[in-house]
């Protein structure tokens, strides 16, 4: 417990989540602080194109085991059966329709990119070593919640032509994936030597525009709950504090089942817990536009996603390790 | 100077739509358009803007389109297939353009 307050207080006070605060405050605040679209996407970029790289570094230094397509096959069955339970929080939890509950469990089936990314800000900084392809098994993690919610939909007897091609298309393919993905071999095909090349640039001044992206994190999550905070009810509210928690056993049981390092079983915990904002929302929008974007968005950028940073990264890591003992 | 009727249709419609609007307008022969970005607004579900966001799904784009008269019905019908289940707002205007051959 010592550990985890510790890790704890350590994590709410580096410059990482204080600028996150700093955004969140200001917009709430209704100060006329802002990033560019333009500017947070090519913060984005960076960070995708940083974090993927490194992790196929890392690939390349240490081999593949037979635990990679072992945790990929885990990433895609977590991803795949986080909705159902969310789908089931919600309707004991929350007076949501069923359309919007499948909406919602969609987003924490899938995952928070930015929140995996702190996550491996926060290993690194407490020297604690992970495999490098959780960056794969984030990516895989990204889709199959999405197929869960249409199921969930079907049976409730809907059966309108929710996805096609075009759709698919874009969530396989979507920009932040491919990126991932690509930087990821990249990486893994240049080894050492490639990042020894562009270390300068990808490795350096990598936590300062993390800093930066989550203060633009932090004013969204603001003028999000700014502008709909009505959505959480306290039902709405309970589940999106809870369902990380339920999600990061579930990556926790996974992680220790495929004997992952404690730095795995982290991040393990870190995917299974967050929800998406990028991806999902997206691809509800297409294939569940009856459902309310204010609940999913809200839910997953304004309550879940400050709950993982600040609070849930540590106590993932401080399990973790304690589990695996290191 | 010599002037022509024509339509301008401007429709907004969430980001994520835009290419399978501009599809529908292609197979319906409405070859020309112009895609505006939309920094932000209000609706339904509260204000929004644009700044610091790096998804696609709260964003809106407004697609405008102006042709001649007897292509309205054919329009609308193609852009009413995108956009029936989905955020937005479509608006017909009478227009005057100076080149009709090129509409």
């Amino acid at each position: 417990m010592e550990q985890i307050l510790s890790l704890a207080a350590t994590n709410l006070l580096s410059p990482i989540i204080l600028s996150f605060a700093l955004g969140l405050a200001a917009a709430l605040a209704r100060s006329d602080l802002s990033v560019p679209e333009a500017a947070a996407k090519a913060l984005s970029i960076y960070l995708l194109f940083a974090i993927g790289f490194k992790g196929g570094v890392s690939v390349s230094a240490h081999g593949i085991d037979a635990k990679l397509g072992l945790t990929l096959i885990a990433g895609v069955i977590l991803s795949a059966v986080l909705p159902l339970i969310a789908f089931v929080l919600l309707k004991v939890m929350t007076r949501l329709s069923r359309l919007d509950a499948a909406a919602v469990a969609a987003h924490y089936g899938s995952i928070s990119i930015v929140t995996f990314v702190a996550a491996t800000s926060v290993l690194e900084s407490s020297g604690i070593t992970s495999e490098g392809y959780m960056v794969a098994v984030a990516a895989a993690m990204e889709a199959p919640a999405i197929l869960s919610a249409l199921w969930l939909i079907s049976r409730g007897g809907d059966n309108g032509q929710r996805m096609d091609s075009t759709l698919w298309r874009e969530i396989l393919l979507n920009g932040s994936i491919v990126l991932l993905v690509g930087a990821f071999f990249i990486g893994w095909a240049t080894g050492e030597e490639g990042l020894a090349e562009i270390s300068s640039f990808i490795v350096a001044p990598f936590k300062g525009v993390l800093c930066l992206f989550l203060l633009d994190m932090g004013l969204v999550a603001g003028r999000g709950l700014r502008e709909r905070s009505d959505v959480l009810r306290p039902g709405v509210l309970a589940f999106g504090l809870l369902m990380p928690v339920i999600g990061s056993l579930c990556g926790l049981g996974a992680g220790l089942l495929l004997g992952l390092s404690g730095g795995g079983v982290a991040l393990m915990m870190v995917l299974s817990a967050s929800a998406s904002y990028i991806a999902v929302p997206a691809a509800m929008r297409v294939a569940l536009p009856e459902a309310n974007p204010s609940i999913y968005l809200t839910l997953s950028l304004g309550v879940t996603f400050p709950f993982n940073l600040t609070l849930g990264i540590p106590l993932y890591v401080a399990v973790a390790t304690a589990m695996t003992g290191g | 100077m010599q002037t022509h009727q024509a339509k301008r249709v401007e429709i907004t419609i969430e980001a994520i739509m835009q290419s399978r609007l501009t599809e529908a307008l292609m197979k319906a022969e409405v070859t020309g358009f112009t895609v505006l970005p939309v920094l932000g607004g209000s609706g339904r579900s509260g204000a929004w803007t644009r700044a610091g966001e790096i998804g696609r799904a709260s964003g809106m784009v407004q697609v405008i389109c102006i042709i001649r008269p007897e292509k309205l019905d054919k329009l609308l019908e193609a852009a009413f297939g995108v956009v029936e289940r989905h955020i937005g707002v479509v608006t017909i205007v009478d227009c005057e353009v100076l080149r009709a051959e090129r509409f």
